[in-house]
């Protein structure tokens, strides 16, 4: 039996959503073209007032938003409530080293918490569950997200967060985990350290919910298998609100997008044209429901296709497929964003040449990232400790830049291919997509 | 009183040192010694040759980033305890080494320790107080002379 947090949305009409979204849109646009000037200018270059948007048949005349708007516009160019009504900041990385915040009321949060309850449910949770919570806490919306989800369903909630896999195994064990949330890289790690220490049959997993990066099917079975569990994708991104964005029921095939909240469109990255239903393309978001950072029509550069089939599990809301790719060169390495420009950005700073290559690959299901770089003459010096210590300054560097850890590989001159055209400057082992 | 190392950047992976002496061969570049230190990535190489200014134009033209360091040779007896005397000298004068190697040359009996040391004039200045005296760049060539 297929069980459900708000079956009355969950399950609505698609008529019902339709009108939700329309009852929704229009006073949202109001308020943002009101409110933030940073939007009202891009509406106002477009020539489109609130008045032209009566529908959703209207949305495709509003401006796109982007990651860099979030970028010129930080940090509250984009805020629609003055900030005494905001509780929350969160953040992810942009591409030049600025971060981009998002902004919470209160009652944002309780949205959010929603959307993360329902992926919940979808994946059986109850309140007789213990949810143990193992993305991370902090500004990145891992961890806040699926707490929130766990509280609002009722589970015993264990705010974990990131790392120490002695005691993540430890309390699995102790405390009886039946629900697991974090990155798919990490539940694999996971599965493997407690298959080698024999606890499988000490754990008492029943659901994993796995998102922030992307994973494979075949990923999905070994996860499955090892530890006994379905495992459930979710998807999210911080500017929308965090992970819940959508999710994946009993069904399995495809992640069912909160329309109560969020109006999907998928669209043509090269002429931002609107595409029809079934098309692959970026999908886009517009937020209906949100006070303080309501975002319209924001490019999320994810590559998918949108499916409006009715779905076994009786939810109505549309699926979107697992992300295909990227519009841009936008890396996602252990969960976290990682963009080619940062890491150039760094080299530059630290008066290495602009010749380099970055290689993701993944070991023992993890993510692996290496920036191979030419040595120079000023770089080199016939003291060991001295190269290795700027190697290490180097390291240290991309750390503060990215937010993980990348090694780095000094290179022979001119032993980096230079290619005729667009240098090939990341090399992607992982065939995510 | 310094003689010049040749350190070269080579990448730690197979026939990398090879290509680099198929190179001085080419060139008929008389090596006198040689060293490695080595990292998992890259390795440093450190030479000693007959003739450093045409080394460096050779190993620069075929695209290697290399360097001219000046370093300290020391000739000592070719006998047990002769390396602790030197280095009682130079520890108790407060000179560090960095790293260090050996070479032999055709005098009998003699060996050389190669020295990258903190402070060279400081160096030399207690190598002399102990009656050592470093070997000059024109020593070493008449070194192996026939």
């Amino acid at each position: 039996m297929e069980r459900y947090y708000q079956p009355e949305i969950e399950c609505a009409s698609r008529e019902q959503i339709r009108a939700w979204q329309n009852e929704r849109l229009v006073p949202t646009v109001k308020r943002v073209y009101e409110n933030v000037p940073y939007y009202r200018h891009l509406m106002e270059e477009k020539g489109v007032t609130p008045d032209d948007i009566r529908s959703v048949d209207d949305l495709y005349k509003l401006p796109f938003l982007t990651k860099e708007d979030l970028r010129v516009a930080y940090p509250y160019g984009l805020l629609a409530v003055p900030l005494k009504d905001c509780v929350r900041i969160q953040s992810t990385s942009g591409t030049t080293g600025r971060r981009v915040v998002a902004f919470y009321t209160q009652h944002d949060i309780d949205l959010w918490d929603e959307c993360c309850a329902r992926a919940i449910v979808a994946a059986g949770g109850t309140n007789e569950d213990v949810c143990h919570v193992c993305y991370g806490y902090g500004l990145f919306t891992g961890g806040p997200g699926l707490n929130g989800g766990s509280h609002k369903v009722g589970c015993l909630t264990l705010p974990m967060s990131s790392g120490n896999t002695d005691r993540q195994i430890q309390f699995m064990c102790d405390l009886g985990s039946t629900i697991l949330c974090c990155t798919p890289s990490y539940a694999a790690y996971l599965a493997e350290s407690i298959c080698e220490r024999g606890l499988q049959d000490k754990i008492k997993l029943k659901a994993g919910i796995f998102g922030a990066e992307a994973w494979t099917e075949e990923m999905r079975h070994d996860i499955e298998n090892k530890l006994g569990i379905k495992a459930y994708d979710i998807y999210g991104l911080t500017e929308i609100s965090g992970p819940g964005v959508s999710f994946e029921c009993s069904d399995q095939h495809g992640m069912h997008i909160n329309e109560d909240n969020f109006i999907p469109e998928i669209i043509d990255p090269k002429t931002g044209e609107v595409l029809p239903e079934g098309s692959v393309g970026e999908l886009v978001f517009t937020c209906i429901t949100k006070d303080a950072f309501p975002l319209l029509r924001y490019r999320t550069r994810d590559i998918c296709v949108l499916n409006y089939e009715p779905c076994p599990c009786g939810r109505t809301h549309v699926r979107m497929s697992k992300p295909m790719g990227r519009s841009d060169d936008m890396l996602i390495i252990k969960g976290v964003n990682v963009f080619p420009s940062q890491i150039e950005t760094v080299l530059l700073n630290k008066g290495y040449p602009a010749n380099y290559q970055i290689i993701v690959s993944r070991e023992n299901n993890s993510d692996k990232l290496e920036v191979q770089v030419e040595m120079t003459p000023e770089m080199f010096s016939d003291n060991l400790s001295q190269v290795s210590a700027r190697e290490k300054e180097l390291v240290d560097a991309l750390k503060a830049m990215l937010g993980i850890h990348a090694i780095v590989k000094l290179v022979a001159p001119k032993s980096i291919t230079r290619s005729e055209g667009k240098a090939v400057r990341v090399i992607d082992k992982r065939n995510l997509y | 009183m310094t003689i010049h190392q040749i350190s070269v950047f080579l990448e730690n992976t197979p026939g990398q040192l090879a290509e680099f002496t198929r190179l001085l061969e080419k060139a008929q570049i008389d090596m006198r010694a040689l060293s490695i230190a080595e990292t998992q990535d890259f390795g440093i190489l450190r030479l000693i040759v007959d003739d450093p200014y045409k080394t460096v134009n050779v190993v620069k033209e075929a695209g290697y980033i290399c360097s001219i360091t000046p370093v300290l040779a020391v000739e000592i007896t070719d006998k047990p305890g002769s390396l602790v005397k030197m280095l009682t000298a130079l520890s108790d004068g407060g000179v560090n080494i960095e790293y260090t190697y050996a070479f032999t040359a055709r005098k009998k009996d003699m060996a050389y320790m190669v020295l990258r040391v903190n402070d060279s004039e400081k160096a030399v200045k207690v190598l002399m107080q102990n009656q050592v005296r470093p070997v000059s760049q024109e020593d070493l060539a008449g070194l192996f002379e026939d």
